[in-house]
């Protein structure tokens, strides 16, 4: 790593009598996973290159309650949920940003009539923003004429329907864009979506993410690009098990503009 | 006795539409058997929605082959029931094509249907083609072994039987007209019997009079018992698509429900200044559900009730879910038809018992819907995308999983250490909260 990231939380924004523009909610697979950890940080260069001005919630952010929630845990859902709105209200946040659209989803459609109303962004409807107000640039760089294919994350596409932000970003990067046999609404999920990221899957003739992989290797791309760490998780597994980890990078999106920035 | 075939009708026909009150007023208990949703909000929104989707059929031509073959059946059925109308008051006051003074607009008219009507012959043939000989997945998957096949197909032969005899009457007709019996006036236009019509020559007057007559009473009885099968068979979509789109969810897919019964009791264990020990408020105790979640089909909301008798069984939603793709048993079909029979079950007990549910030993889960299925579900919301009238198959998962996990403990062993993660360090993994940061100096 090239230089220090600067990352400030809220307590110290507190402390400075301060207040963001917007709060990174970073996720318990951007915090702790080692893979989705890149994605987290390829984000944060990004915002620090750019200047924006942010805070992340740190030891103070926990869970969002979407694995309970999809499990059927309803109470231990609301307890995280609140808990954290808790928090988030206290510290009179307005705007989030997040790169994982589990998270996205929850804070966004299920906080509201639990008291938490705040204007909700995944990271590449983020930094499409910045690029629609001049504040970020995106060129081509190493993936110019790239073959790319974008798999849509379930709870960032279907759930919300935000198809184009990433592919927009992707175009900037001057990639061939491919799309997959199913693509947008008619995406095919990962596999790790409703809590099953967390247990085995039930008996069947394969593995969703396996599926998945085909229809991907399908398009001979260069790069699967994934806007979602656990998306990422289960297509780089997909790829492994295709053995075709030498050919076909996974790639957050985010990581391909930082990449492309060489930051 | 000139007035017998007046009578008879008349008979024939209250007959239909007392069965089919009935099977309405079934149809509208066992869904209000259903747990209370709001739906009626947002009536634009949703008159607008009815219209694209419904009356649009925009949904259907999501599947180019399938869809237009099914909008071809959709305007030629709704088209050509004006003529049923037609056939109706002639019946009743016993006269013979009283649009007929229409002139030219009833040419119009007896030519379209006649047009639609092949068209609906051939494209039925079609579709018995794909369901019967064409090996199309969708059609073939376990959960439509038996009835529910069976069901489909006799849909299909009784709309054979309905064109066929509607063209015969026509050509009968016109073979009467045109040898210039006095009863038969000259009226409308036959572009397709006219093709018939010509095998007719040789047959006498009254042979004519019997063959008109004869299809003309089989037409209109099979409508009538056709209109009394729907209650029976998946094809009350035909009736049930409408309000089914119109009340369903209006909200980003992406967003569950969130339960207000738990809302309250989490609101109590956060509160620092609520007293563990105080006597419950004034109706607090009316306000705790009976049981979170769903395990039965009283647990479900009259929309959730509503879809599975709207459900057509055409098995998109099961043709996009990925559990299904890679061999898992869950089918978001059959919870569909699972519901729906489960719910038959139901008010048929009611009936047996003087209008009140005697506990038959059985519920939803376990009997009708195997956990296994539940759990393999990854709520990517691929079903509720593909269903072209607006049913959430996903929404029942999701009950009946909050009815597991909530009531029975009964999740998966994996997701348990999961959820006890996430209530002792705030994350899916046992990682400590304070690390929460580390990865900033990584």
């Amino acid at each position: 790593m090239s230089e220090k990231l600067n990352v400030p939380t809220m307590a110290q924004y507190l402390a400075e009598g301060k207040k963001p523009e917007v709060l990174f909610w970073v996720g318990c697979a951007g915090s702790f996973d080692d893979r989705a950890k890149k994605i987290t940080k390829a984000f944060v260069k990004i915002m620090n290159k750019v200047g924006v001005d942010f805070a992340v919630l740190g030891t103070e952010e926990g869970c969002t309650g979407d694995p309970a929630k999809r499990a059927g845990n309803e109470f231990l859902f609301q307890m995280q949920a609140m808990t954290n709105i808790e928090v988030m209200n206290a510290y009179e946040i307005e705007k989030v940003v997040t790169t994982c659209p589990h998270c996205f989803n929850t804070l966004k459609n299920e906080y509201p009539s639990l008291g938490g109303n705040y204007q909700v962004m995944h990271h590449t409807q983020f930094l499409k923003s910045l690029l629609n107000e001049g504040k970020l640039k995106v060129e081509g760089g190493k993936y110019k004429g790239k073959r790319i294919t974008f798999h849509d994350p379930c709870y960032l596409g279907r759930a919300n329907d935000e198809y184009e932000a990433p592919r927009d970003l992707l175009r900037k990067l001057e990639v061939e864009l491919v799309e997959m046999k199913s693509c947008k609404s008619k995406g095919l999920c990962c596999g790790a979506g409703g809590a099953q990221m967390f247990k085995d899957a039930e008996k069947g003739d394969k593995e969703v993410n396996i599926h998945r992989t085909e229809q991907a290797v399908d398009v001979k791309p260069d790069v699967v690009a994934a806007g979602c760490p656990f998306c990422n998780t289960m297509m780089t597994d997909g790829v492994k098990h295709e053995g075709k980890e030498d050919a076909i990078e996974v790639l957050d999106v985010v990581e391909m503009i930082a990449n492309a920035e060489d930051l | 006795m000139e007035y017998l075939p007046q009578l008879l009708f008349i008979a024939a026909l209250a007959f239909a539409v007392y069965f089919f009150a009935n099977n309405v007023r079934k149809l509208k208990r066992n869904i209000n058997l259903g747990q209370e949703v709001n739906r009626n909000d947002r009536k634009k929104t949703r008159l607008n929605k009815m219209l694209r989707v419904a009356l649009g059929q925009s949904k259907m031509v999501t599947k180019p082959i399938a869809g237009t073959l099914h909008v071809i059946v959709y305007v030629g059925f709704v088209i050509i029931n004006i003529e049923v109308l037609e056939i109706i008051i002639d019946g009743v006051l016993g006269t013979h094509r009283v649009f007929s003074f229409l002139g030219p607009v009833y040419s119009f008219l007896i030519g379209s249907f006649e047009i639609l009507a092949l068209l609906v012959l051939i494209t039925v043939i079609l579709f018995w083609i794909r369901r019967n000989a064409m090996n199309i997945k969708r059609f073939m998957s376990r959960e439509l072994k038996g009835w529910p096949k069976n069901d489909a197909n006799y849909i299909l032969y009784f709309e054979v039987v309905l064109m066929v005899l509607f063209l015969t009457m026509n050509a009968s007709d016109l073979q009467l007209q045109r040898i210039g019996h006095e009863a038969y006036v000259e009226a409308g236009a036959y572009p397709i019997s006219q093709f018939i019509a010509p095998l007719f020559e040789g047959m006498s007057e009254s042979a004519l009079i019997a063959l008109e007559r004869g299809t003309w009473w089989a037409h209109i009885l099979g409508i009538f018992f056709f209109l009394n099968y729907l209650y029976y068979s998946k094809h009350l979509h035909i009736l049930l698509a409408f309000p089914n789109v119109y009340y369903s969810n209006l909200e980003e897919k992406g967003k569950f429900r969130n339960l207000d019964s738990v809302t309250n009791e989490v609101k109590m264990m956060l509160d620092p200044n609520a007293d563990p020990f105080a006597a419950p408020e004034e109706g607090a105790e009316e306000d705790m559900p009976e049981k979170f979640g769903a395990s039965d089909v009283k647990d479900l909301n009259w929309f959730q009730l509503l879809s599975a008798y709207t459900c057509t069984e055409c098995g998109r939603c099961t043709s996009e879910c990925p559990a299904n793709q890679t061999g898992k048993l869950l089918s978001p079909r059959k919870i569909m038809m699972d519901t729906r029979d489960r719910l038959e079950e139901v008010g048929k007990n009611i009936d047996a018992n003087k209008g009140e549910f005697k506990d038959d030993g059985k519920q939803l889960l376990d009997n009708y819907i195997k956990r296994e299925e539940l759990w393999a579900c990854t709520t990517c919301n691929a079903c509720v995308e593909a269903c072209p009238v607006g049913i959430d198959p996903l929404s029942i998962i999701m009950d009946m999983r909050q009815y597991l996990v909530m009531e029975e403990t009964a999740a998966p062993t994996e997701l348990n250490n999961a959820m006890g993660n996430i209530e002792n360090n705030a994350a899916p993994w046992p990682y400590n909260q304070q690390d929460r940061l580390n990865w900033v100096n990584e």
